[in-house]
């Protein structure tokens, strides 16, 4: 419940920011009333912490929770500016989620926020929803902190789900502890593996930089959450035509709810190559590869096999290809059919951000190189020597 | 302005090794550093310091060994530093951490500006700091590549998926940093720490901040830690030897074997 202390000044700043129409100032004091949510937006700009939301008796009771949820994460449609689309990353959580969904005997929902997204239900539905909550609202247009936050909170213990999950992606991860400080709950960062057991969610993840594996349990509070790392769960295949239940909830947020102003948005140029993250042929390269026409040579073969270019940390802080290229623990984690890495000696940390790709190809000069014990196949040599021949030998081919 | 930056003292993970035995980490030898993050969050408020004449207060909740972090933090040329320390807090989970961080901070008094690491490098979850803001009621900006303040007003540059935000806010406000690619940690010289050896530390308790100690170490933390093991290994491979004429030929079988390229 929500309480109003004695110290309200009456200065109305939560009537304003209350997305539900649920306080009054009356008599120079603020009253809630029934619609109120518990989404805490009031809490957040009181000037004098008068608002106190007390929640503890309200989740004690644990079998009342319901439901997997995911929250559906948009992102720019860089083909139509202004336009949404639905991140690969959320097709992923719909799969593991129907998973869950299924072993538990519950729904599987998902949460779209945006302002005009319906027409992005239909792909949701194909990837295994029941069910849609579907939240549309100007403050809502592009992702932001303040109000993707309050509405979960507010959808959260009005619907009471079991499980939620977030993609650990930066609008997942900053959203997500968000939403579970306020609500006190558990929340298990970037998983790669979630199962149940015995009726909770088990939740894998790697910690201290891949070193080491952690199965993490919330037995005692709900909705159990987790942020679920892209690129790792399978993927369904979609079933076109497939009907989720639309279930319209309404938000009155003002326009600038979110206290933080987006000024600028500027996408990376990666260039020609794909991006990793979805590329199903990886040819990466380490500081092996020694300078820049050591990466030309592996954009020569990437593009022969029709692939992207990975790189290795040492390699991007040797500034021999841009950020958004990393593989690993603090880049990205890839899954492709072909990995291959040239010239990497194999740190956990690429290592992590690589090993579930189907076969692995190792290229490295030193044949103690740890590279060697994760790969299907090792060649040992120098890539600079070795890549320029295979990609001359491979275009041979395509043209006989 | 008042700045406060949250540090952590993490085991250096990238010379931590697993025991592939019992699949427990070998500590030994491993040394503790600043997580890097944090060093970076510190470096960005001394900068903010030199540009604003800010007070810096720095915060680290941890075992008495932290206070290792908070003198680097003194030397590099914070104005104070303060150990949060307390049985209580052992076994804590990021929303029991951020919990008794939020409550440290709102003792510290007026903080316009808070910083933290995006994450620490033991526990890679990015998630206490947003945990702070939401406890303090305050907006967030995470994963900052820079920060500016000019009057009340934040600016700053943010990752996103695909590229980057210029984002503005009004102060107070909480900060999360990520690395720039070509940062290189700032460490003082032997005469600043020879003199951050003198500055006072101050030593809080759960009960000096006034924490519930319901709400705080296993008994506080929503998660438990069900099991921990070594990642599972893949099985080693075929490796090939050869001259990179034969390499080359290695290779074209492979893929054709895989079928990567048509026969």
């Amino acid at each position: 419940m929500l309480e109003i202390s004695a110290s309200c000044i009456g200065c109305s700043k939560c009537v304003t920011a209350c997305p539900f129409g649920a306080i009054a100032v009356e008599n120079k004091l603020a009253k809630v009333n029934e619609k109120c949510t518990l989404c805490g937006a009031c809490a957040q700009v009181c000037p004098v912490s008068a608002i106190e939301i007390k929640r503890k008796e309200e989740s004690s009771d644990l079998s009342a929770y319901k439901g997997v949820w995911i929250f559906a994460e948009l992102s720019e449609d860089r083909k139509n500016p202004g336009g949404k689309t639905v991140r690969a990353v959320t097709h992923e959580l719909l799969s593991c989620g129907r998973r869950l969904a299924d072993e538990l005997g519950e729904e599987l929902c998902a949460v779209l926020l945006g302002n005009g997204v319906e027409k992005l239900c239909g792909e949701i539905a194909s990837f295994g929803a029941d069910k849609i909550y579907l939240v549309e609202n100007e403050a809502l247009a592009d992702y932001n902190t303040d109000a993707a936050a309050t509405v979960m909170v507010a959808l959260i213990t009005k619907h009471k789900p079991s499980i939620v999950l977030y993609p650990s992606t930066y609008i997942g991860r900053d959203v997500a502890p968000r939403v579970a400080s306020e609500l006190y709950v558990g929340l298990t960062a970037d998983c790669t593996g979630l199962s149940i057991k015995e009726g909770n969610l088990l939740q894998t993840r790697p910690a201290f930089g891949g070193n080491i594996m952690a199965d993490i349990l919330s037995p005692n509070t709900r909705p159990q959450m987790a942020t679920v790392r892209p690129n790792v769960m399978k993927k369904n295949e979609p079933a076109p035509g497939a009907k989720a239940n639309i279930v319209r909830e309404t938000v009155a947020l003002k326009k600038d709810f979110s206290r933080v102003k987006l000024v600028e948005r500027k996408f990376d140029d990666i260039g020609a190559t794909e991006n990793i993250g979805e590329a199903k042929i990886i040819i990466s390269g380490g500081r092996g590869m020694k300078n820049k026409r050591g990466f030309e040579m592996l954009d020569e073969l990437a593009q022969t096999l029709g692939g992207a270019v990975g790189a290795s940390r040492a390699a991007v802080d040797l500034g021999l290809m841009p950020k958004p290229h990393q593989v690993g623990q603090s880049g990205t984690t890839v899954s492709p059919k072909l990995y291959v890495a040239c010239g990497i000696s194999g740190a956990v940390q690429h290592v992590v951000g690589m090993s579930s790709s189907d076969v692995i190809i190792a290229i490295n000069k030193d044949p103690s190189a740890p590279i060697f014990n994760v790969c299907k196949f090792g060649l040992v040599g120098d890539a600079t020597q070795i890549l320029p021949k295979l990609t001359e030998q491979l275009r041979k081919r395509k043209t006989v | 302005m008042n700045i406060v930056v949250c540090i952590k003292q993490v085991p250096d993970t990238t010379q931590v090794k697993v025991d592939p035995q019992t699949g427990t980490l070998i500590r030994a030898g491993v040394p503790s550093i600043l997580n890097p993050y944090d060093h970076f969050a510190l470096e960005t408020a001394l900068a903010l310091k030199e540009k604003t004449g800010a007070e810096v207060t720095v915060i680290s909740m941890g075992p008495p060994q932290a206070k290792t972090v908070l003198r680097l933090a003194l030397a590099l040329g914070t104005d104070r530093g303060i150990l949060l320390s307390d049985r209580a807090f052992a076994g804590s989970d990021t929303w029991a951490t951020s919990y008794a961080i939020a409550r440290a901070i709102k003792k510290i008094g007026k903080a316009d500006l808070i910083l933290c690491g995006m994450m620490a490098i033991d526990g890679d979850t990015a998630q206490t700091g947003p945990g702070i803001a939401q406890q303090l009621h305050l907006p967030q900006i995470t994963f900052c590549e820079h920060v500016a303040v000019s009057g009340r007003k934040l600016t700053a540059k943010k990752l996103m998926d695909g590229g980057h935000e210029i984002v503005e806010a009004q102060l107070p406000a909480l900060c999360t940093l990520v690395l720039p690619a070509d940062y290189k940690p700032a460490f003082p010289s032997f005469p600043e720490i020879a003199a951050a050896q003198e500055k006072d530390l101050e030593l809080w308790t759960a009960a000096d901040v006034g924490a519930d100690e319901n709400l705080l170490g296993l008994k506080g933390s929503p998660t438990r830690v069900d099991r921990v093991y070594a990642p599972p290994q893949r099985a080693r491979g075929t490796v090939h030897q050869g001259t990179a004429a034969e390499l080359v030929e290695k290779l074209v079988c492979i893929l054709k074997e895989e079928n990567f390229i048509k026969c």
